[in-house]
């Protein structure tokens, strides 16, 4: 292209600012509100100026300091955010964007300075093994010992000055959507299925732990295996219809099978109680010796009592916590020793090339039904924990929004990779808890990041993905090239 | 029987706007074989631009109902149509060569924040519009009055429909962007050596995508006559459910897929519980899924090592 750089910065900086002039004029600029019982347009010019001028400093600046003009651009950059921080704009998000993007592009601007101004659009994704590439290689080897830590300090948590309430329900929390990333992980990350209906799952284990505890009078401890046979069952009895499908059919068929539980948990009126949902379920007792209440029943003792302490309701949060640390632990370590039994490696194997698993004898129906089975019974065992942590739970708790988490955990993590998982989590769930305060924005911005860690990282955070096992060590085709047959 | 043919109509007419996002999904699913997530928003982005246009076009006085309809068909296009051009630029294109699951996510991403954003900027109330187009014909009565009717809106949402439909199937067999589409479904690399520009194609796959998807939107709009930010999530997925059924890849199988679609829904809600009508929908795609895989009018997908 002919042109100053200026020019032609000025060029694609008008373009994108033109289109973003398109996107906000109608929906950030005219506002629909009920006025007299009427529906009127409230005008909010103002704001969708400022966007556009944004949007279009924004790109300019990229766009310079991808032509090697970093060092005007920081100066300027650095102005914006100190002089956005001072200035007053139209609404808070404004501020900021401005604040905010300033940072960015300051931020880029300094590394193409220290990377030598190289001609690179930074904004691109690297292709080569950047920094994030290699750490995440880097982080794999050193599993084991950040694993060690990383659960002695989980098991530490409780006993640590600054977990108070708010630390042990998040920690949970985060626990229970780490177990249930485990849990789909075998399924997406080993077996290679793309599930969009895991909190079907979820939904089984916890309706069948409420109405077992409800109806039958069983406890905590009886009916969470029933609980997870009905997670297996049911994994068996959905997964048998639609495992012969492939590929992104078999997507669907998930999402589908998700709604269906959906929909019959809320018109299934006389048992599960439609919309309004089941409450006062039963509370987890320690090992059916003791309950956590300050006045047990006649006749029976209370943990603080059989213990001498004094009464605290966050004995029961320590022992859920507890409770789903172990049986997330769990979780992961069945699934590192199922990979290296051969039904693991048929799910790593199914996972790369299918077709040529089945010339090979492997059942692919079989194999991954098991999978299926399996990661079913952990999402029921995870909504069984659900069910009794809540005491209520209705069925808006299991729309198709959770299984998208779910999802978003492994993918985002790297498929297939345990420590991913948590990694994930934290990002995902732990991040957006952090800000709760900002309720708004929170699911903005958890759209938002999905975006761009994809942007950032396509194949998770910490994808470096290694066969368990390999049969030349050194020089095997690379991982990360997906099968060309099962593309599409 | 009466009544089974009043229902068949209210089908057709919700099975023609499953249809029109419907093409959005197959389009895009045969060009770039990702699952689009984000449609279902964009047809929800649509919807919404028809109410504001609706409203903005009241401010300016234009009463005379045809005009005030062409120009919102033609404005909650081209707006809604920026939002399919600027989804793919920012979400799916620097994605292209990634893992197969990270075009989804991105586009799961993608969902959720027009969801949010739309709700946060235009509120989560619903939205209501007054009926635009009244009135009726009257097809046949039966002794105790139950009478069968189409309303003109039902009628102008089908012609529409149909036209689209038909101008679109033209463009795809005629012009040199339907060649170039059809080149790039086939192969993209080879399509890109001879000369065919993929980006653009791409680009454009969305932008018609888009459109239709709003014009989809218009049409939920002067049929329900309320909106909220929410509508998109299930017409997406019962949008995709008829693309997938149709043959994921083919247009009329959209169309039809949609037809059907639309229908099921219909009557299931004539003669059993609404709820249901969702289970229904996805009852029939698993058992079309299991015993015609490429669905109704796809080609079967040929295994290659």
């Amino acid at each position: 292209m002919a042109g100053s750089p200026y020019a032609r910065g000025a060029r694609d900086a008008a373009f994108a600012a033109f289109v973003a002039f398109v996107i906000a004029l109608p929906m950030v600029g005219m506002r629909t509100v009920d006025r007299n019982l009427r529906l009127t347009l409230d005008f909010r010019l103002v704001e969708v100026a400022s966007i556009v001028v944004l949007v279009f400093a924004g790109r300019f600046a990229m766009r310079l300091v991808g032509e090697g003009l970093a060092r005007l651009v920081l100066p300027a950059a650095i102005a914006v955010v100190v002089g956005g921080w001072f200035a007053d704009f139209a609404t808070q998000t404004l501020k900021v964007v401005a604040v905010g993007g300033g940072l960015v592009v300051a931020a880029t601007a300094i590394l193409a300075i220290v990377k030598g101004a190289r001609s690179a659009r930074p904004v691109a994704p690297s292709a080569g093994p950047g920094l994030a590439a290699r750490f995440a290689a880097g982080f794999q080897r050193s599993t084991v010992l950040v694993g060690i830590v990383g659960v002695a300090f989980a098991f530490a948590l409780p006993l640590l000055p600054f977990a108070d309430r708010r630390v042990l329900d998040v920690a949970t929390t985060l626990l229970t959507y780490i177990m249930l990333g485990w849990g789909l992980n075998i399924v997406v990350g080993l077996a290679g299925l793309l599930d969009l209906g895991y909190v079907a799952f979820y939904a089984v284990g916890a309706y069948a732990f409420a109405l077992l505890a409800m109806s039958l009078g069983l406890g905590f401890w009886e009916a969470l295996p029933l609980a997870a046979v009905a997670g297996a069952v049911s994994g068996i009895l959905l997964g048998f219809p639609v495992l012969r499908l492939r590929g992104d059919y078999f997507a669907i068929v998930t999402l589908g099978f998700g709604e269906i539980i959906r929909v019959i948990l809320l018109t299934w009126v006389p048992v599960t109680g439609g919309p309004s949902g089941i409450g006062n379920i039963p509370r987890p007792d320690f090992f059916g010796m003791a309950e956590f209440v300050r006045r047990p029943v006649e006749g029976q003792v209370a943990f603080h009592q059989m213990f001498g302490l004094e009464f605290d309701v966050l004995h029961r949060l320590i022992f859920l916590y507890y409770l789903i640390l172990v049986l997330a632990l769990v979780v992961n370590v069945v699934t590192l020793r199922l990979r290296k039994l051969p039904l693991g490696r048929a799910w790593e194997a199914l996972r790369e090339d299918d077709i040529a698993c089945t010339s090979l004898g492997i059942d692919r129906t079989n194999v991954k039904l098991a999978a299926f089975a399996i990661a079913a019974t952990f999402g029921a065992i995870a909504g069984s924990f659900f069910a009794t942590r809540q005491g209520f739970i209705s069925p808006e708790s299991f729309s198709f929004i959770e299984s998208a988490i779910i999802l978003a955990i492994v993918v985002l993590g790297g498929m297939g990779s345990q420590t991913g998982v948590v990694v994930a989590t934290l990002v995902v769930i732990g991040l957006p808890e952090v800000f709760r305060d900002l309720a708004e924005y929170r699911m903005i911005a958890f759209g938002l990041g999905m975006v761009l860690i994809m942007l950032w990282r396509p194949s998770g955070l910490l994808a470096h993905r290694e066969p368990t096992v390999r049969l030349h060590p050194a020089g095997g085709p690379p991982a990360e090239t997906p099968a060309a047959g099962t593309a599409r | 029987m009466e009544y089974f043919l009043q229902q068949l109509v209210n089908g057709l007419t919700l099975g023609a706007v499953y249809g029109l996002v419907a093409i959005g999904y197959t389009m895009v699913y045969g060009i770039i074989g990702m699952i689009n997530f984000a449609h279902g928003e964009i047809y929800m982005v649509g919807a919404f631009m028809s109410v504001i246009f609706f409203l903005l076009l009241g401010m300016f006085g234009l009463q005379w109902v045809p005009l005030q309809l062409l120009f919102v068909l033609f404005l909650a296009m081209a707006f809604t149509a920026a939002y399919g051009w600027t989804i793919e630029r920012i979400a799916y294109r620097p994605l292209r060569s990634a893992p197969r699951l990270a075009p989804l996510i991105s586009a799961i991403g993608m969902s959720i924040l027009l969801q949010n954003a739309v709700q946060l900027l235009q509120g989560a109330r619903p939205k209501p519009l007054p009926p635009i187009i009244q009135g009726k014909i009257t097809l046949m009565t039966r002794a105790d009055g139950f009478t069968v009717s189409i309303s003109y809106l039902q009628i102008i949402i089908i012609v529409v429909t149909v036209a689209l439909m038909a101008g679109f199937t033209l463009m795809i067999q005629r012009t040199a962007l339907g060649r170039a589409q059809r080149a790039c479904q086939q192969d993209r690399k080879m399509a890109e050596l001879l000369g065919v520009d993929v980006d653009r194609t791409i680009s454009l796959t969305f932008v018609i995508g888009a459109s239709l998807a709003a014009v989809a939107g218009l049409m939920v709009v002067l049929y329900y006559g309320v909106i909220d930010f929410f509508i998109g999530f299930v017409a997406g997925i019962k949008a995709f459910t008829a693309a997938v059924l149709g043959g994921i890849g083919s247009l009329p199988g959209a169309m039809l897929g949609g037809l059907i679609i639309g229908i099921i829904e219909a009557m299931w809600a004539g003669y059993f519980k609404s709820e249901l009508g969702e289970v229904a929908v996805f009852s029939i795609l698993v058992l079309v899924l299991i015993f015609r895989p490429s669905g109704l009018l796809g080609r079967p997908e040929i295994e290659k090592v």
